[in-house]
């Protein structure tokens, strides 16, 4: 029995169906990709997975149970929290603070706290140095850099990734990335959807591929990537590839030998 | 200079009150944007309750602080009682909806307050016992009476722990998280419906306090006093910028002083008028308020 069990869920707003139909799964200390296309649903997914959307049909299952209609603030409590689309940190509050609501629920538990929280800093030290500092006053990387560090607070069994490299330099992105199949490799499971295909298949265990609503395909990332209709429809043509390439040359001009902070 | 220094200590225990009813409006509109009209009118029937403690189940025969801390609490309880029953039973229902219904829907509780307690406890003015003397101290020709005093400290008190707790405790910061993102919130497993409910159970906490001391430091109350009362809260906290917790305070102070040196100095007629001048002035030049600046801080 996987992690995540989804199955089959239908998703409306209004009259629109943005999910038809729409089955994955992802085992313990698993790294899941979703690709697809801008408005594909892949947003809508992690939302009903956190319980912010309903399914009009079909199940989520986690941990054996069953998390299709649960409150979405109860869901956190049971081990799956999501890193939203956009970071959504709390701007007027400081990086401290931040931290210490993703500790909300154990809130009476000082030593789980701190120790909680001392793994994120040591994760991300750029977000110990700026502890005091109001987090809208972040750049964009470190803002997801908190983000992250604020859902890893929850103690997640699963976590979920709303497009973490959007509008972040190639580099950073990479970055981003590589730490969250790092949590993979301690254990705990990742499900991150991703336009930025390349990036997430290199990483990734298994992905799957969204559009309008319904898995078309899925596979080993390995596979996917070497997978024509992959490459035509997500990896870009010569023109893309050419594009990043310069990206990551000037990146390297100007290169950060530690992106995420510390030394 | 010292009938200057009298107009202030008024205006500073008028302020005071102001104070505690504007941190309602802000705790309110901060978590979910609603200017709560009703908020005035339900410090005016927690001075009602006071009163029907003090007065009806004649408690005020009692040992004067023991009386006082029993209306004031039992004044707390039921004001709570009716914001979350307000709150559950008018604003639920409409808050992912249209703003404009929920504001209407306030103004609609604001009148049915005032109606329920003018069918309850009639139309004419109610007086309060005379427990807190007003008489006081003389210090270089400038009178504080005891009253002031007391009921200043209370003030500064109450705002104080309500500061502390927004500022320093989990619950208070996941209030504050509420003022930006309540999906954000949700993600980190705050239950978003409780910590609403909290913060009207505060703010009624806050008002109920405020219609005590009114009730004790006036010694008269009718079922209209939460009008201007909540139109002068409202003021101090717009001036203040609302959603900004120790601007609602300093907004409080602030009104409560220009109102004294007004009615002082001018005359007391002319009070509402430049509390609404206040009120339109700050809405048209400055409409974040006096620390406008921090707007990035709300709360
Ligand atoms: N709040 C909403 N109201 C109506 N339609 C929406 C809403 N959010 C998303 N949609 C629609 O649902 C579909 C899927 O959107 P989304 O899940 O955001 O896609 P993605 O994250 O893959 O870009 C799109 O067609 C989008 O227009
Ligand atoms: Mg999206």
């Amino acid at each position: 029995m996987a992690l995540l069990e989804v199955d089959d869920i239908h998703v409306f707003y209004g009259n629109i169906e943005a999910l038809r139909g729409l089955s994955i799964q992802v085992d313990g200390g698993e790294m899941v990709a979703v690709l697809g296309s801008n408005g594909a649903g892949k947003t809508t997914t992690l939302r009903t997975l956190s319980g912010l959307e309903r399914a009009r049909a079909g199940s989520v299952r986690f941990d054996d149970q069953d998390i299709t209609r649960t409150a979405a603030h109860e869901i956190v409590g049971r081990g799956l929290c999501q890193v939203p689309e956009g970071r959504r940190i709390f701007t007027t509050l400081t990086v401290a603070e931040n931290l210490a609501l993703g500790g909300y629920l154990m809130r009476n538990r000082q030593q789980e706290l701190r120790q909680r929280r001392d793994v994120v800093y040591e994760t991300f030290p750029r977000l110990a140095e700026r502890r005091g500092q109001l987090a809208g006053t972040l750049s964009g990387g470190e803002q997801q850099m908190l983000a992250i560090g604020r859902a890893l607070m929850t103690q997640p069994r699963l976590i979920t990734l709303d497009e973490p490299s959007l509008g972040l330099s190639p580099l950073l992105a990479r970055a981003i990335l590589k730490i969250v199949r790092r949590f993979a490799d301690e254990g705990v499971a990742v499900l991150v959807v991703e336009q930025n295909a390349r990036q997430a298949l290199a990483v990734a265990d298994r992905a799957y591929v969204l559009e309008t609503g319904r898995i078309v395909l899925e596979g080993a990332a390995s596979d996917l990537a070497a997978d024509e209709r992959v490459q035509k429809a997500y990896l870009g043509g010569f023109e893309q590839i050419v594009e990043e390439e310069e990206g990551r040359e000037k990146e390297k001009e100007k290169e950060d030998p530690s992106p995420l902070g510390g030394g | 200079m010292s009938i200057f220094i009298q107009y202030t200590v008024n205006g500073l225990t008028a302020g005071a009150f102001y104070a505690l009813v504007a941190l309602g409006y802000t705790i309110i509109y901060g978590i979910i944007r609603l200017i709560n009209f009703a908020h005035g009118d339900l410090t005016m029937v927690g001075s009602f309750i006071g009163w029907t403690v003090l007065v009806s189940m004649g408690l005020q025969r009692l040992p004067v602080f023991l009386a006082i801390a029993l209306a004031a609490l039992a004044s707390m309880v039921v004001t709570s009682v009716i914001n979350v029953g307000i709150l559950q039973f008018a604003y639920k229902p409409l808050l992912n909806k249209s703003l404009l219904a929920i504001l209407i829907t306030a103004l609609g509780m604001s009148i049915f307050l005032q109606n329920a307690a003018l069918l309850v406890f009639g139309a004419g003015v109610q007086a309060y016992p005379h427990l807190v003397t007003s008489s006081g101290v003389f210090i270089g020709g400038v009178r504080i009476s005891y009253a002031q005093s007391i009921f200043f400290t209370i003030s500064l008190v109450l705002m104080a722990g309500l500061y502390s707790f927004a500022r320093f405790t989990t619950l208070g910061t996941a209030m504050r998280a509420l003022a930006v993102d309540h999906d954000a919130a949700r993600l980190m497993g705050i239950n978003v419906n409780r910590v609403i409910a909290i913060a009207f159970i505060l703010a009624a906490i806050l008002a109920a306090a405020a219609g005590v001391m009114i009730g004790l430091y006036y010694t008269q109350i009718n079922f209209f006093l939460g009008f201007l009362l909540g139109l002068r809260a409202f003021t101090s906290a717009v001036l203040g910028g609302i959603g900004n917790i120790p601007g609602a305070m300093a907004g409080g102070l602030v009104i409560g002083l220009l109102e004294s040196y007004c009615a002082g100095y001018l005359s007391g007629r002319w009070q509402d008028v430049f509390v609404f001048g206040v009120l339109i002035t700050v809405l048209i030049i400055k409409p974040t308020g006096l620390f406008g600046e921090r707007v990035a801080e709300r709360m």
